[in-house]
């Protein structure tokens, strides 16, 4: 059966899909250092597995570009030779990758129960508040995006907040402004990093 | 006498990561050795022998885990190792494999051979990127030593050990999610039967061991099943590492024989050394978020698998998430629903809508809303999620709400009569709809 472009179907009949597209982007390509990377982890697999690197190709897409886009899934998936709509499947899943461009510093604060026992929530509204964003949004400047995780598995030194692939720990409530300033200043550098080396010695 | 730690011991020294440092102090690499001069079976029979559980969650035998695995086949075996660490409340493989990786990389290696495999595959979770940077050197440099890779000490025996980063989601600590999640798709569970042992990665036979788990391997091999089942009550043998955080003066990783107690790891002053601020203890969860409360009158618990199931709780991950008087156990429920609403894989019906009702009840009864039924209702989402699941993340979910009502049903019962909360902290978000809504 055909439709007619006249008929009045799709609104009225048929479910309409809620599965939000990426934001397709610009063509993409590896640069030919991740291409390499990219072939060179493939071999960590069986043969006829390459699906099993598809979260590191991932990880390689946003290295270089930031976040996931619709024109980079088509990529990995001709990479992996798997079909576009397998790779939607993972990143759609996976927390830690981004369908839309990010800020420049993404402070991933966790909220799960032994941090908020330190101060977590009050670090969150802290963020918030300095930044005029709520979690989940990137501040007029484009710097930070703020987004609230769970546990990050280092509740020692609660509360924590992962900033990109950094750590910063024991951040209290009251230090939040600083903690910012530090960033805005310093970059990464001001972050405290893994606690784990230097504790107690 | 006081117990000298057996896997973290050197921790805090700088250089305990390196592979000099192992090979030095920690007979790095002997236990493999030995190990490869023996036949598989051994290995299996010794570990059996020691008693040793897994130290994920669920206190496994590993033994019998390994002995499990189908031999009689054409098919490659597998190791994976589950370095997923997401349950709320545990971060010790974190410090094994951040600072001790040779021991992982050593247990891994064995582990292979007891099995028959010759790949092991660590699944890190993706928020750990700073310890795999770490555990991938040093595993250039086991391959650089020849205690990886071709032939290893002459025997014969190849074995690779690849570190495969996760992306964020707690479900792929779930073994059959974990695979899942290995073979590139969604980390979701699988239904069970096969099990791993039978059809496991690339539906090939599988052990999916913990960190941890694996750590203690080469010491048992080294030192003898005997000495490893002494080291603890009977069945609980062997060095563990406990994780106590929340409101104590040192939170941190503690590793102690399961001889010792709740009370000791709480106020020992070898231990967290005290409550925070000298405030008195209100509960204590002993094993990660999924697992019932236990209140201060447990405390002589010995925290071993059995004492603790004996309490009413479980050891689970040894998440020791510590209490005081300023919890509001509503508050509590509703956090951790929060979690196990964000982290359900969606999967199994049950699960994820009656963690979202769950969590959308709690928050109502939170802010005050909430009627006196509300408080049934929870306890019956809750109930008609457990047992429910394809895996034992239902019950995870469903613990917090269960044991919060069990043991403090009096402050939900204040919550919905003075339609407010009723233990406000200094410590909580000053907007309750800022954190946590959305
Ligand atoms: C929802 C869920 C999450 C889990 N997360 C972890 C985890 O992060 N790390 C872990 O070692 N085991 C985890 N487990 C337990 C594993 O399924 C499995 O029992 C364990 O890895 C087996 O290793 P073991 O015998 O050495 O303990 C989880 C289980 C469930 C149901
Ligand atoms: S609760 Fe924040 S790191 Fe575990």
């Amino acid at each position: 059966m055909s439709f007619h472009p006249h008929m009045e179907y799709a609104p009225a009949r048929f479910h309409k899909s809620e599965r939000v597209l990426a934001d397709d982007g610009e063509t993409f390509a590896y640069t030919p250092e991740r291409q390499q990377a990219f072939d060179e982890v493939v071999t960590r697999y069986p043969a006829d597995r390459r699906k099993s690197a598809v979260l590191f190709a991932l990880y390689l897409v946003q290295q270089q570009q930031g976040y996931v886009s619709g024109a980079s899934m088509r990529f990995v998936a001709s990479q992996i030779g798997c079909s576009t709509a397998d790779v939607e499947d993972v990143a759609t899943y996976y927390t830690m990758f981004y369908r839309h461009p990010v800020g420049t510093y993404v402070l991933n604060v966790c909220r799960t129960l032994s941090c908020a026992l330190l101060g977590a929530e009050r670090v969150v509204e802290q963020i918030s508040a300095a930044l005029g964003i709520k979690p989940g949004e990137t501040d007029p400047s484009g710097m930070f995006t703020l987004i609230e995780v769970e546990c990050l598995g280092a509740c020692d030194r609660a509360p924590v907040v992962m900033v990109n692939d950094d750590w910063h720990e024991r951040l209290a409530p009251e230090q939040v402004p600083a903690f910012l300033d530090g960033l805005r200043t310093r970059g990464a550098a001001a972050l405290t990093g893994c606690h784990l080396h230097v504790e107690e010695k | 006498m006081a117990y000298e730690p057996v896997l973290t011991r050197y921790v805090r020294e700088p250089n305990s990561f390196t592979l000099e440092h192992y090979l030095q102090h920690q007979r790095g690499y002997e236990g493999l050795r030995t190990a490869l001069g023996r036949a598989p079976g051994d290995i299996i029979e010794q570990v059996k022998a020691s008693g040793l559980r897994g130290r994920g969650g669920a206190g496994f035998p590993t033994g019998l885990k390994w002995q499990f695995v189908l031999k009689d086949t054409p098919k490659p075996k597998y190791i994976c190792c589950n370095a997923d660490e997401s349950e709320p409340g545990t971060f010790k493989d974190h410090v094994l494999m951040e600072r001790n990786p040779h021991l992982l990389i050593e247990g891994c290696a064995i582990a292979c051979y007891a099995i028959g495999a010759k790949v092991a595959y660590i699944y890190i979770r993706g928020e750990f990127y700073h310890v795999q940077q770490v555990l991938e050197a040093e595993i250039a440099k086991a391959y650089a030593a020849g205690y990886l890779g071709k032939n290893i000490f002459g025997s014969g025996f190849d074995c690779d050990v690849f570190v495969h980063r996760g992306a964020g989601a707690y479900e792929a600590g779930e073994e059959t999610a974990l695979i899942e999640s290995l073979e590139g798709k969604r980390a979701q569970p699988r239904l069970k039967p096969p099990f791993p042992a039978v059809a496991g990665l690339y539906q090939c036979p599988t052990a999916v061991n913990n960190v941890e788990t694996l750590c203690n391997v080469p010491p048992i091999v080294l030192n003898g099943a005997e000495w490893f089942a002494a080291l603890g009550p009977e069945k609980n043998g062997g060095p563990k590492l406990y994780c106590v955080s929340g409101h104590v003066k040192r939170p941190g990783v503690y590793e102690a024989t399961m001889h010792t107690t709740l009370r000791e790891l709480i106020y020992d002053e070898r231990f967290a050394g005290g409550m925070l601020d000298e405030r008195p203890l209100k509960a204590i969860i002993p094993g990660g978020s999924s697992v019932p409360l236990l209140l201060p009158d447990e405390l002589d618990t010995p925290a071993s698998f059995d004492h603790v199931q004996k309490a009413g709780s479980l050891l689970g991950s040894a998440g020791m998430i510590v209490l005081n008087d300023t919890v509001c156990m509503v508050w509590l429920a509703q956090n951790l629903l929060h979690f196990y609403r964000h982290e359900s894989c969606g999967k199994c019906t049950p699960c994820r809508e009656g963690g979202d009702w769950l969590y959308k009840l709690l928050q109502r009864v939170e802010s005050g809303e909430g009627r006196e039924k509300d408080i049934d209702l929870l306890y019956g989402v809750a109930s008609n999620i457990t047992g429910k699941t394809l895996c034992a993340f239902g019950d995870a979910a469903a613990t917090p709400v269960l044991t919060t009502i069990a043991r403090f049903r009096a402050e939900f019962e204040a919550h919905v009569r003075e339609g407010r909360c009723t233990i406000p902290a200094e410590w909580r978000a000053r907007q309750p709809m800022l954190a946590g809504h959305h």
